[in-house]
């Protein structure tokens, strides 16, 4: 890939968290490419007011502008997504399970596993998956986003198996306005579902970390 | 600028006032708010434990029946679950029974009860609001109607009968920050409500812009747009406050709406309700100020405040609407027909 394609991101869903994701990139100067599950010229019809320098393209040909993919859809429609497509790239997981909005998924409902954990398991064994941005409210994502070194700014849990895809999110997340906080592996990643005291936060960094340490502390294991 | 209320009939869900007591008082917010000049009243459909209007259109009939002016509509109907011939028959009688106030919001539902209630599947979510709005619109049509679909017997050149007062009757599509509901509700030609419960409204901007330039593509006429907010007036913001956000959190907390976020406080609430946001809470001036800069932001025709978020007493429900209608509408439809330049304001919303 050229070194621009490189800073590119791809974007499945053009909803509300993906449109705010779509416009933090593109201010931090990514090149952007979203899909939906319509054509590409609907889609267009949403990027091209709402994010304007947006590319949006059909969901198959995704994958292959872009290193970084979002999965910004649904989670109940994940399956629909062209996964296969998906060989080779880090996957970057914002979907949460929410019975209330989500219904009953039964793969999702037992908890007995973190819901990227399934996640995981359904893409390609090449795909590197990184679970962030979920617990932060899509207002949020564009409210609270300051430049690095900001005082005060707002901590992102990053969590993931691969170091090297974690440490490439990890500057996406700060390229986007927040500071990463590493959070361990896609199983131990439970601490930033909804439920847990870090799912909407909106936490500083030492109080994240302080928070997150006392929930490992607190944990009993299964 | 048009000005009204809704609410979901909240009830509180350990210990308080009950349904035999909120739905009788309802009614009498309906008719003060009525007789102080409000534009409009709506009532929301829930199927949950705190909420106890159901079926709005029932209740909205009984108030129907002791108004005079106010247009009277459902905010929203769960039209994905329900069946649109049923929709369009009981919005007729509220027609009727109103003389031609009826209105009907339809939108898919921000929790999910009525789903499970009357069995459909979520992976339908989207399929099952697409093709019922569509039966609904071709009913409101003169035409004798054949339809066929995915989720409710085909129908062969029926024609729904007693006719509404107003022709066609009015539907407004209810999004809540979803790009594609705004496409879909301008593909209609549909005007559109913009259901906001948090954020800053230069946020919900774009998506009024998006739904312009949709109606635009689509080659639909100029349509009202619709603003919700939680919003509440008292004869001093710090009473407002006292009275609007301990009782919006513990809805948050009990209805499934936080997505999972633990333990919401009043504190949490108050802060939404920053300069530029959407929340509307404070005294007279406080409101009038925020629905103005909504107003400059978003360039809507109707604005809804939903004044009763988790169970309020009734007294300070009826103060809030009294304060809105008298104090807060006829300041806020003033200026912004000045801004318009001196004409009437209604102007937008007559296009439906
Ligand atoms: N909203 C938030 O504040 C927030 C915050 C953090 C995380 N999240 C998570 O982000 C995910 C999306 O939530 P949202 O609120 O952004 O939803 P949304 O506003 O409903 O948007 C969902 C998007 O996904 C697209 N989509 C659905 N099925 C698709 C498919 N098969 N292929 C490609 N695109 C598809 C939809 O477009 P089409 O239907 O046209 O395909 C739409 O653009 C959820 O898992 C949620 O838990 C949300």
């Amino acid at each position: 890939m050229t070194a621009l394609a490189e800073r590119t991101v791809g974007i499945f869903g053009a909803g509300k968290s993906g449109v705010a994701i779509a416009r933090r990139a593109l201010d931090a100067g990514y090149g952007v490419a979203v899909a939906t599950s319509g054509p590409a010229w609907r889609t267009d019809l949403v990027t091209r007011v709402l994010t304007p320098g947006v590319r949006a393209v059909d969901a198959a040909e995704l994958a292959s502008v872009a290193p970084i993919v979002v999965l910004a859809v649904p989670l109940r429609r994940l399956r629909e997504l062209p996964l296969s497509t998906l060989a080779g790239r880090i996957v970057v997981d914002i979907m949460n399970y929410w019975e209330p909005t989500d219904g009953v998924l039964p793969d999702f409902a037992s908890r007995a596993h973190a819901s990227s954990l399934i996640v995981r398991a359904a893409l390609p064994a090449s795909a590197r998956l990184v679970k962030t941005f979920n617990h932060i409210g899509y207002h949020e994502m564009e409210q609270l986003a300051r430049p690095s070194g900001t005082v005060g700014r707002v901590a992102l849990g990053v969590a993931g198996d691969d170091l090297d895809a974690v440490a490439t999110i990890a500057r996406f997340v700060d390229d986007l306005g927040f500071d990463p906080v590493s959070t361990g592996t896609l199983a131990d990643s439970h601490c930033l579902q909804p439920g847990s005291p870090l799912f909407g936060a909106d936490m500083e960094p030492a109080a994240f970390r302080e928070a997150l340490s006392q929930l490992a502390s607190r944990e009993v294991p299964a | 600028m048009e000005i009204g209320a809704f609410t979901f009939a909240d009830i509180a869900v350990r210990g308080g006032v009950r349904p035999p007591q909120r739905i009788p008082e309802l009614i009498e917010e309906i008719v003060l708010a009525d007789e102080v000049g409000l534009d409009v009243f709506g009532i929301g459909e829930h199927h949950h434990p705190g909420f106890s209007a159901p079926a709005p259109p029932v209740i909205l009939a009984a108030a129907a029946a002791r108004t005079h002016r106010i247009r009277l509509t459902s905010a929203v109907t769960v039209l994905s679950s329900d069946d649109p011939v049923r929709v369009f028959e009981q919005f007729t009688a509220l027609d009727l029974v109103s003389q031609g106030r009826a209105e009907a919001m339809v939108g898919r539902g921000a929790l999910l009860d009525s789903f499970r209630l009357f069995g459909h599947d979520l992976q339908d979510y989207d399929a099952l609001f697409d093709e019922k709005l569509d039966l609904l619109i071709r009913l409101r049509g003169d035409e004798p109607v054949t339809w066929q679909g995915r989720f409710r017997p085909p129908l062969d050149e029926e024609v729904i009968l007693p006719r509404p007062v107003q022709t066609p009757l009015p539907v407004w599509v209810a999004v809540g920050g979803s790009p594609n509901s705004v496409i879909r509700a301008a593909a209609h030609g549909l005007p559109m409500v913009l259901g906001t419960v948090g954020g800053v409204a230069a946020q919900f901007a774009p998506l009024a812009d998006l739904y312009r330039q949709a109606l635009d593509h689509y080659d639909k006429p100029a349509q009202p747009v619709s603003m919700t907010l939680h919003g509440f007036v008292a004869d001093t913001s710090q009473k407002a406050a006292d009275v609007y956000f301990p009782a919006d959190a513990e809805l948050f907390n009990t209805a499934g709406a936080s997505r999972g976020i633990a333990g919401m406080t009043a504190e949490h609430m108050a802060a939404k309700n920053g300069p530029g946001s959407t929340y509307a809470v404070g005294s007279p001036q406080a409101v009038i100020d925020k629905l103005l800069h909504h107003h400059e932001v978003i360039g809507h025709q109707r604005t809804m405040l939903q004044l009763a978020v988790g169970p309020l007493p009734h007294a300070d429900i009826m103060r809030a609407i009294e304060l809105l209608g008298t104090e807060v509408a006829p300041v806020v439809r003033a200026e912004i027909a000045r801004r318009e330049g001196g004409g009437d304001s209604a102007t937008g919303v007559g296009a439906r």
